[in-house]
Formats: C-alpha cells, sequence, structure tokens
C-alpha cells in the first residue's frame, strides 16, 4: 500500500505541452502495473503566462483509495520526484499561485529526487538551489531548456530522456518496462527523432559545448528513453548543502486587516518610480547587462521598460534596479547602440547588485566561472569585462 | 407636472412642494436634490421615463450632473461603477433583460464596495418579448451584496432615492443599492408627492465621501488587482460583514429621516396593515399591496380577521422583525410576483425566505405559496381573497408547504 507523486514545474505556455506529456505518460505507464493514478495541473497556475513557474502533477497510487487521500488535498504537499524543466528556476519560483519565492526543491521527499534539466552540473546549480535540512539527490538530464509553444511542441526528446530518468532513479513511481509497454500502445516508440527545428549545427553547439551528446536524426523515441535510463545518475545532497538563498514569504492579512474594496496602493509620486510592491524573482528568465562604456544616454531603456527598473545616474547612463525586472528585453530590443545592453542567463547570477556600483567599482557584470557556455552569456560577456574565459 | 402648491400639512416641513408626478419622476426629482454627480443612461421601459425627466432637469439648469448615454446597458453600469471610484455620486437604471445584459457589472460592484443607486423597473425577462412587472430581474443579484428595496408608491420612490443614497454611502457599508419599482403600476402613473426643500435635504444627506478608496492622481490605487483563492474569501467575509452592520445603518438613515421630514417612520423593513387581532395574513413586496389592502378592508367588514404584512427591505431580509411579526399569526400566505422553477416545495423566492426566518422562530404559523401577478397580470381582488382562503383553509387544517398559482388560466 502506497501512493507517489511526481511534479513537474515548468515554465507556463512554453513547456505546458511537455509536462503535460510527462505526467500523462507517467500515469498510464503506471496504470500498466497495476496502479492508478491521476495527472493533473494548478487551477492557480491557470490560465498560464508566457514563461511564469507553473505546476503540473501525477499521483500513483495501489488502490482507489489511497488515490482519493492524495487528491483530497489541493496538491501533493511532498514528492518523489520533483522535474524542473528550465534551470533558472533553481533560484526558487514565484508563480500565479502563491506569495512570495518557493524553493525549486520545497517538496521533495526526504530521500526524494530533484531531476533538472540543464547544461549545468549538480554542483553550479546548489550554488542557487535553497539549502534542505534532509537528505535528497539531484539528478541532470544533460539538456537547455526545452521551450515550445501553447500548440507548438518541440519534439526533442527532452521528455524521453525525462523518463528514462525517473525509471532509473525513482522505479517506485514506474518501471523501464511499463514506459516501454505505454509508448509501444500509443505508437510512439518507433518515432524518429527528425532534427531540431532550428537546424541542427546551431543549435547543436551550445549544447555539445556544454557536454551533451547530440542527437541523431533518424534515433527512435525508445532509443532516447532507454538510453537516459543507461546515463542516469543522482548525486546525493546533504542537509545544509545549498544557498540560504531568496526565502521571500508573506504574512496573509485576515479580513479585518485588509483595505475593502480590493484596494492596494500603488507607487505615490515623487518617489523611488520602481514599484516597490510587485518586485520579480524568479518570472525573469534573463536579466539586461548594461555596457555603461557604450551607452549613448538615449534614456531609450528608461523610457520603454514597463517596470521602471532603469534608475537615472549622475552620469547620464541608467543604473538597473534587478528586483523590478521582469526580464521582457524590451531595453535590449530599442536600444540603439549594437551589443550595449545585452540580456544574460539569469542563472549566470548570484545576487541582486547594482550593476552601475559594479562598473564604479571596476568590476565584471557577469561573474565568472558561471559555467554555463549559454549563448547569450557567452555573447553579453564580450561587450563587457572580459570574462569569458571560464565559459565551457 | 406642475408645481400644485405649497404643503400645509405638516407645518415643521417648510416649502415641501406637492407635485402630481410619477414614480419615474419622483426619482428625477430626488436625484435633483442629491445634487447626483453622474448618471448614465441607455433607454429601456421603465426607465427610459427617467431619463426623460432627469433630461428635462438638465435641460431646465436645474441640475447640474454629467449625463451620459451608453451605447448598451453593460456600459452604463461600468460608467457609474467607476464614476463611483472617483468620488462621484452615480445614478443608474434598467430593468428585466437589460438588467440581466449588465449582470457582469452588477456583479463585481458589491466587491468593489462602489455605493451608487439603480432602480430596477422590475420587468418579465425575455424571451418572449414583455413589458410587464416581475421581480426575478433584481432577485438575480440578491446574493451578491446589493442592498434592495421594494418600493410601493411615488413617495416613497422619492424618500427611499434619498435614504438609500444616505445608507449606501455609510463608509460602514459602501454598498451599492437597487431600488425596485413595479414596471408600469409605479413607473407609469402619477401619485401626490411631496417634494422636500433642497436646504432640509442639504441636512439629511451628507456630501459622498469615499475616504482614502476615491481613486484621483493624488491618492495612487489600485482596484481591483488579481486575487485568488489566498484572497476572494476575505472579500466575500467583509461584504458579508458590512450586510450583517446594514440593518442597523438601515434603521439609522429611516430614523434620522423621518425626524427629518416626517416621513418613513416605523421599521424600515416591514409595514403591516391591520394586523393587530389578525388570524390570517398575506405578506408581499411591491404595488400589490394596493389590491390587498382593499380586500382586508372587505373582509375585516364582515368581521374575518385578517391583514397584510408588506416586505420593504429585501436584502437585507429583515429577519428578526419578520419573525417576531409572523409568529404572532396562525397562517401566512407569500404572494411572490417572482418564480423559483425547482426551488423548495417549487415556491417562490420570498415565500422560502419567510419560511427559512420561521423554522427558529418561537412560534411557526402554517405558511402557504402563491406565484402570482407574473408578467405584469394584474393581482385582482378575487385573487387575493382566493389567496386568503387558501391561507385560511390550510390554517384550519395545520398544514403548510403548498405552492398555488393564483389567475392563471387552466
Amino acid at each position: 500500500m502506497a501512493s507517489t507523486a511526481v511534479e513537474v514545474i515548468y515554465r507556463g505556455i512554453f513547456q505546458k505541452t511537455l509536462a503535460g506529456t510527462l505526467v500523462k505518460t507517467l500515469v498510464l505507464a503506471a496504470h500498466r502495473e497495476g496502479k492508478i493514478g491521476t495527472a493533473m495541473s494548478r487551477y492557480g497556475d491557470s490560465p498560464e503566462r508566457n514563461g511564469i513557474p507553473a505546476k503540473q502533477f501525477a499521483v500513483i497510487a495501489d488502490s482507489q483509495d489511497e488515490l482519493e487521500e492524495s487528491l483530497a488535498k489541493y496538491e501533493p504537499k511532498a514528492t518523489d520526484v520533483s522535474i524542473c524543466l528550465d534551470d533558472n528556476m533553481c533560484k526558487g519560483i514565484e508563480s500565479w499561485s502563491w506569495y512570495g519565492v518557493q524553493p525549486i526543491n520545497a517538496l521533495v521527499k526526504p530521500g526524494g529526487l530533484l531531476i533538472v534539466t540543464s547544461l549545468r552540473t549538480p554542483d553550479l546549480l546548489l550554488r542557487h538551489i535553497h539549502w534542505r535540512d534532509q537528505p535528497y539527490r539531484i539528478a541532470i538530464v544533460k539538456a537547455e531548456a526545452s521551450l515550445g509553444g501553447l500548440w507548438v511542441y518541440r519534439d526533442d526528446h527532452t521528455d524521453m530522456r525525462l523518463l528514462g530518468a525517473v525509471a532509473r532513479l525513482a522505479p517506485q513511481v514506474v518501471g523501464l518496462d511499463a514506459l516501454v509497454q505505454s509508448l509501444h500502445e500509443k505508437g510512439l516508440a518507433d518515432q524518429p527523432y527528425a532534427g531540431d527545428t532550428e537546424g541542427d549545427a546551431r543549435a547543436w553547439a551550445p549544447r555539445q559545448a556544454a557536454g551533451q551528446q547530440p542527437i541523431p536524426v533518424g534515433q527512435t523515441k525508445l532509443e532516447s528513453m532507454q538510453q537516459a535510463y543507461e546515463a542516469a545518475t543522482d548525486r546525493p545532497v546533504a542537509p545544509g548543502e545549498g544557498v540560504e538563498g531568496n526565502r521571500l514569504t508573506f504574512e496573509k492579512p485576515g479580513w479585518k486587516d485588509m483595505r475593502i474594496g480590493v484596494v492596494v496602493d500603488a507607487p505615490k509620486p515623487g518617489v523611488d518610480a520602481s514599484i516597490e510592491v510587485f518586485k520579480k524573482w524568479s518570472t525573469r528568465t534573463k536579466r539586461p547587462v548594461v555596457n555603461f562604456d557604450t551607452c549613448i544616454e538615449c534614456d531609450l531603456c528608461w523610457l520603454h521598460c514597463p517596470d521602471e527598473c532603469f534608475v537615472p545616474t549622475p552620469e547620464g547612463v541608467y543604473d538597473v534596479k534587478y528586483e523590478s525586472c521582469c526580464g521582457c528585453g524590451v531595453c535590449e530590443e530599442v536600444c540603439p547602440v549594437d551589443r550595449c545592453i545585452v540580456m544574460v542567463d539569469e542563472i549566470e547570477f548570484t545576487d541582486l547588485e547594482s550593476p552601475y556600483q559594479k562598473w564604479k567599482r571596476g568590476e565584471p557584470l557577469v561573474a565568472p566561472a558561471s559555467g554555463g557556455g549559454a549563448k547569450y552569456g557567452a555573447a553579453a560577456a564580450d561587450g563587457n569585462t572580459g570574462n569569458a574565459e571560464d565559459r565551457g | 407636472m406642475a408645481v400644485a402648491k405649497t404643503s400645509k400639512t405638516a407645518a415643521n416641513v417648510p416649502q415641501s412642494q406637492e407635485e402630481l408626478i410619477s414614480g419615474s419622476e419622483a426619482v428625477a426629482q430626488a436625484l435633483r436634490l442629491a445634487d447626483v454627480d453622474v448618471i448614465s443612461a441607455y433607454p429601456i421601459r421603465p426607465y427610459d421615463t427617467v431619463m426623460q425627466y432627469v433630461s428635462k432637469l438638465i435641460a431646465d439648469g436645474r441640475l447640474d450632473c454629467e449625463f451620459i448615454v451608453a451605447e448598451s446597458e453593460h456600459s452604463q453600469f461600468e460608467i457609474v461603477k467607476h464614476a463611483c471610484s472617483v468620488g462621484a455620486r452615480a445614478f443608474c437604471g434598467s430593468s428585466g433583460v437589460g438588467w440581466m445584459y449588465a449582470m457582469e457589472c452588477l456583479a463585481v460592484t458589491p466587491s468593489l464596495r462602489l455605493p451608487y443607486l439603480a432602480i430596477c423597473g422590475n420587468r418579465a425577462l425575455d424571451d418572449p418579448g414583455a413589458f410587464g412587472t416581475e421581480h426575478n430581474d433584481a432577485m438575480c443579484v440578491r446574493d451578491l451584496g446589493w442592498m434592495l428595496y421594494w418600493v410601493e408608491t411615488a413617495q416613497e420612490a422619492l424618500d427611499m432615492t434619498l435614504i438609500g443614497y444616505r445608507a449606501a454611502e455609510d463608509q460602514r457599508l459602501s454598498l451599492p443599492c437597487a431600488l425596485c419599482l413595479d414596471g408600469a403600476f409605479l413607473t407609469h402613473s402619477a401619485q401626490i408627492v411631496s417634494v422636500p426643500p433642497q436646504d432640509l435635504v442639504n441636512s439629511y444627506l451628507p456630501r459622498f465621501d469615499l475616504g482614502d478608496r476615491v481613486l484621483h492622481p493624488d491618492n495612487p490605487i489600485s482596484i481591483a488587482p488579481q486575487a485568488n483563492e489566498d484572497w476572494l474569501m476575505e472579500i466575500r467575509k467583509q461584504m458579508d460583514a458590512a450586510m450583517r452592520r446594514a440593518p442597523e445603518v438601515i434603521r439609522e438613515a429611516h430614523g434620522e429621516f423621518h425626524r427629518a421630514f416626517g416621513r418613513q417612520g416605523g421599521s424600515p423593513f416591514i409595514e403591516e396593515y391591520m394586523t393587530d387581532d389578525a388570524e390570517t395574513v398575506l405578506v408581499g413586496m411591491g404595488t400589490m399591496a394596493s389590491p390587498v389592502r382593499v380586500m382586508v378592508r372587505k373582509l375585516r367588514a364582515q368581521g374575518e380577521k385578517v391583514g397584510f404584512v408588506r416586505v420593504k427591505w429585501f436584502r437585507p431580509f429583515g429577519t428578526d422583525e419578520i419573525r417576531t411579526s409572523l409568529q404572532r399569526f396562525k397562517a401566512v400566505g407569500v404572494v411572490d410576483r417572482d418564480f423559483s422553477l425547482g426551488a423548495a416545495d417549487m415556491g417562490g423566492v420570498l415565500y422560502n425566505d419567510v419560511r427559512a426566518t420561521m423554522y427558529d422562530a418561537q412560534r411557526r404559523p402554517v405558511i402557504s405559496g402563491f406565484i402570482a401577478g407574473l408578467g405584469g397580470r394584474e393581482i385582482e381582488e378575487k385573487d387575493v381573497l382566493e389567496m386568503f382562503r387558501r391561507t385560511q383553509q390550510a390554517g384550519a387544517d395545520g398544514r403548510g408547504g403548498e405552492v398555488t398559482w393564483i389567475g392563471v388560466r387552466e
């Protein structure tokens, strides 16, 4: 008698279909093993917004009664496996569904498993992941975040590779045989990899640089899953390992303390224009890095930024208030100077410090040794104080 | 109609004018006295008559307000909601399917605690095309935080417009309020109405003040952001708390009005007629009171102990008053000018509210239900007589719970 739970944490819209495929396949395959389960998305995440972290769950039980016990909760309170589909969210996740920042590993049971699709190593990710007071395991499926659209599925076998890793590292959820049987029944097992839509050479270059082996065109889904099964390894994470990070939490007021009429304060005129009460944390996948040396002080970034993060300085350039930035990239688009504002992967950073202050002190704006190799990170670094040597 | 003469009936109420006006015009006169800032309009019977009178008041220079003609009822009710949020005293009205088309706006206004006044000229819901009175349109907002009052006379329409603003705008409530007027019977017939002087109204009705919730560049706030399951129940509880305070605020508003104008004394929630020694009473709302009272007098003349209880405020429901009143009687017949198909015992809305109220009474009367006067059908004396007879019979049998449609062709 037992039940298991898997959560998939993903970028809204872009990875919705991928997350759905994962939880549904797990439930169906577990059914082949005589278990019963349900796949669900969080009602609070709906309707999803582009890129906003969201969750889907698979709950699998030995009996209908046990399943109902799990479903009586709004969502599972503890997971055997948590799958993170974009390593940027290792900094913690904030969604429509709750207030504050939730650690990526918040629900992982003692001894449970956190799987991240990433081109980085577990050690590097643990520089961003909150510590837990219990042991758990982390596993990497070497892949950059697989981003599709609401109607477009990026069939790059990320789904198959993750399923293989689950079967190997958390067989109590579902075994490989059941997954294989399920793939055959759905007619997917022999479906060949058709190549990346972006053009293989260009798409694979940064991934290969980070150690991901290319998937040969023609490789079947079954082969991708079996390969991932064979290759899967995990790394134990000790209690306390990780970072303090941002554990932003809120006290929710009672009805007597709330203002009536669904009224909330807006920024007062004359005070700092950036929105103190609407800070952004992991909603951002990239942040703008400004090359202050080439800035021509045209004010366009300041003018166009929807979050009012650009702050005037005595020199005329604009400092960036990252706490208020949603990472939309409008500033990069409107900046007329080549590579003056470049959007860089959020995971390259471990702080929210003022880039203007760093520049005044002569420090690099992108920290060295982040180990990324991400294309944007490398490009941005070129335009700043030389710090690209540790990349890749 | 023209000004008739200076009132001599109330020496302590100087300069009141008696005018022969309809319920619609009485509302318009009250809007002038309340110095309303924004009125939105979209023509529908019977609100169009209010629009006409208001337009004339503006054209004559007697009322200074923004009169906005919307392209639909939905916009009409959005306009006053937003006008109210910037601190304007606002007014709006519709009926029947027009009211239903505005339902989205009607539904959200109580949460936002924006206290504008509206009239719902009760009218049957199309299809089929029908203009006669039926209470179902207003009943559709009865659970949502709207305060609802059923008006009987043109004088009451004028008085209740002023009382409605005073109660609704009270900071303890800040809830929207609708005056329900039976289409045709009230809105299209002229009665002698005492129109009070401006200075007296000014002393009764304070300026509208939203306090720190007023939307203004000097007071930057955001109204109605996204609220998920972490917040909505608290918002609803705030509305519930306001509605729980409403009876007390309403009693104050009526009491002050009575002191200032000499009218609207007694209970704000019910009006009893010939009930002192009554054994059998009918209960109802709106203009049906008139034919019922006529029949009460006729039966009284024959020595029968009958009476009538008119329900005035419907939301908040006068639970205490109604319970205290009705437990004195042997048999009660509740007349609904609405239908609630499939409800408990297939009864009307008022019937089941009254039954729920009486469940915890010290003494429960036998309660019968009637559906009558739908679609504007006249409730005639013979219909009232039939309802009294059925109610008396149920009392004699000691068995209630029967709901009868009255005046419907077999």
